[in-house]
């Protein structure tokens, strides 16, 4: 299979972004009018996507100049980490979040970019694996959060039916069964939805930029399923690692149930 | 002894929840006693190591807990909670599982009515029984594995006269039948005097008194 090579482009102007911002006010408006409270963060958050994404096309520019795999890691070992550390502050409830995520989003971005360019899907270059890998893990870390959020609200929840079933000589993995497939299930599901209505409700992005960049409709919608799929993959491997070891920092090496007033150590 | 308990301390947040705990429990049928919050039920958690003591040290027929497998052990000292924490299905499905675990095929009729349950409930949904009954397809899941020890932490504190009477005919009935002891927790002395004839008394943490049952409560 020959690797795609995509070579549209288009001039976006700053005046063009600085039109686009009269959306935001609108946003920030409507907040105001119904008393939503929302304006200061719709404020922040439009400066903080301007600042981030700029800095971040400066960053892409360099990485695609240098052209070089390592700095490719790099930016992707950067993404993980901040990645982990952001998922976890939403898994409040799961003692030592940060490590199992850590290894989730790690493991989702490396086998899912490593499979795509194995396959032969795209290039190993800057220029295919620094987007895809962007959207790789950010789909991982919104998973693996949903995931441990429910993961950590079911476990605080069903402590006595846990602990019940611990007392008739289950392990920890058969007392948590139930709990980790749901949370596995909430942190899949999303993606899986959104994947059935694609086309139908929705645009994928990827697709719309492709289509705004003046790409054949055609390329647009196979790059669009490519990465559709490659995101299916990640997302479930995100959400099957960080359950599958976040659920057992739950319980202690005797197999008991922790107890919640007991801290673990957390290294971030 | 059954156990044997000898300077066991636990906090739990700060708070010193067992106090030099020394006591001895023979097989038959022992009664924890005392007033809520003195400690009852975080001492029954330690006799199958659903929790371990800070210090201390807690042996079952002459073996410290330490020496045991917790799974093992849990499945040959079965604990039934205060609350009924079935899983969702049948209550033949719970008491499949149970067995299960413990690598056993559940006689469901007999266990059924072990625990004073009529057969009929096997088909019942757990989730349309009352709390009595719920607390009596506890009794039968834990009996699905066939243990040689029942801890009971206050398995009547949520029902009415009817059902405690119930529940305390099965359990008469139970060790007339097997060859089994029973630890209770209860805060009612009436309820060790119809049940248990040992008895350890807890009182904010510490030991209050241990012996048979009529020099205790005397």
């Amino acid at each position: 299979m020959t690797p795609l090579a995509l070579a549209t482009s288009i001039h976006v102007s700053p005046g063009q972004v600085a039109a686009s911002l009269a959306l935001v006010a609108l946003a920030a408006a409507i907040s105001y009018w119904w008393k939503a409270d929302l304006e200061r963060d719709i404020g922040i958050a439009a400066v903080r996507s301007l600042v981030q994404l700029t800095l971040v096309g400066y960053a892409i520019k360099l990485i695609f100049e240098a052209d070089t795999i390592w700095l490719v890691l790099l930016l992707l070992a950067v993404m993980v980490v901040f990645g982990a550390i952001t998922a976890s502050h939403r898994a409040d409830k799961v003692p030592g979040a940060f490590r199992p995520l850590l290894i989730a989003l790690a493991l989702a971005g490396a086998s899912t970019l490593g499979l795509v360019v194995a396959l032969g899907i795209f290039e190993p270059t800057p220029r295919y694996l620094v987007p895809v890998g962007g959207m790789v893990i950010g789909n991982a870390m919104t998973a693996a959060a949903v995931a441990l959020n429910r993961l950590g609200d079911e476990m605080a929840d069903s402590r006595a039916r846990i602990e019940a079933t611990l007392a008739l000589g289950a392990t920890p993995r058969e007392a948590a069964l139930p709990i980790v497939r749901r949370a596995l299930r909430s942190g899949m599901i999303t993606l899986v939805d959104s994947t059935k209505t694609t086309g139908l409700i929705f645009f994928p992005g990827t697709m719309v930029g492709m289509l705004l960049a003046g790409a054949n409709p055609t390329d647009a919608v196979r790059l669009q399923l490519i990465l559709l799929y490659t995101l299916l993959g990640s997302v479930s491997i995100a959400a099957l690692v960080a359950t599958g070891l976040a659920y057992r920092n739950f319980f202690t090496p005797a197999q008991q149930l922790r107890d919640p007033q007991e801290d673990l150590a957390e290294p971030v | 002894m059954l156990f044997e308990l000898r300077e066991v301390r636990l906090s739990r947040g700060g708070r010193c929840v067992l106090d030099s705990v020394s006591a001895g429990l023979p097989a038959g049928a022992t009664a924890i006693v005392g007033p809520s919050g003195s400690g009852k039920s975080t001492l029954l958690r330690l006799l199958n190591r659903l929790a371990d003591p800070d210090a201390g040290e807690i042996a079952y027929r002459e073996r410290p807990l330490g020496e045991y497998e917790p799974l093992a052990l849990r499945r040959e000292v079965a604990l039934v909670p205060q609350l009924p924490a079935l899983l969702d299905g049948s209550v033949e499905s719970n008491l499949r599982y149970a067995a299960g675990l413990a690598g056993r095929e559940p006689e469901v009729e007999r266990l059924l009515r072990l625990a004073g349950l009529d057969p009929e409930f096997a088909g019942r949904d757990v989730t349309k029984l009352s709390v009595g009954e719920q607390q009596r397809a506890m009794l039968a899941r834990a009996l699905a594995q066939e243990p040689r020890v029942l801890l009971l932490d206050e398995p009547t504190s949520a029902l009415d006269h009817a059902a405690r009477d119930a529940i305390e005919a099965a359990l008469a009935e139970l060790r007339r039948e097997l060859e089994i002891s029973l630890v209770l927790v209860s805060h009612d002395p009436e309820q060790a005097r119809r049940l248990a004839d040992w008895v350890v008394r807890i009182d904010a943490g510490c030991v209050a008194g241990c012996g048979p049952l009529a020099e205790v409560l005397a």
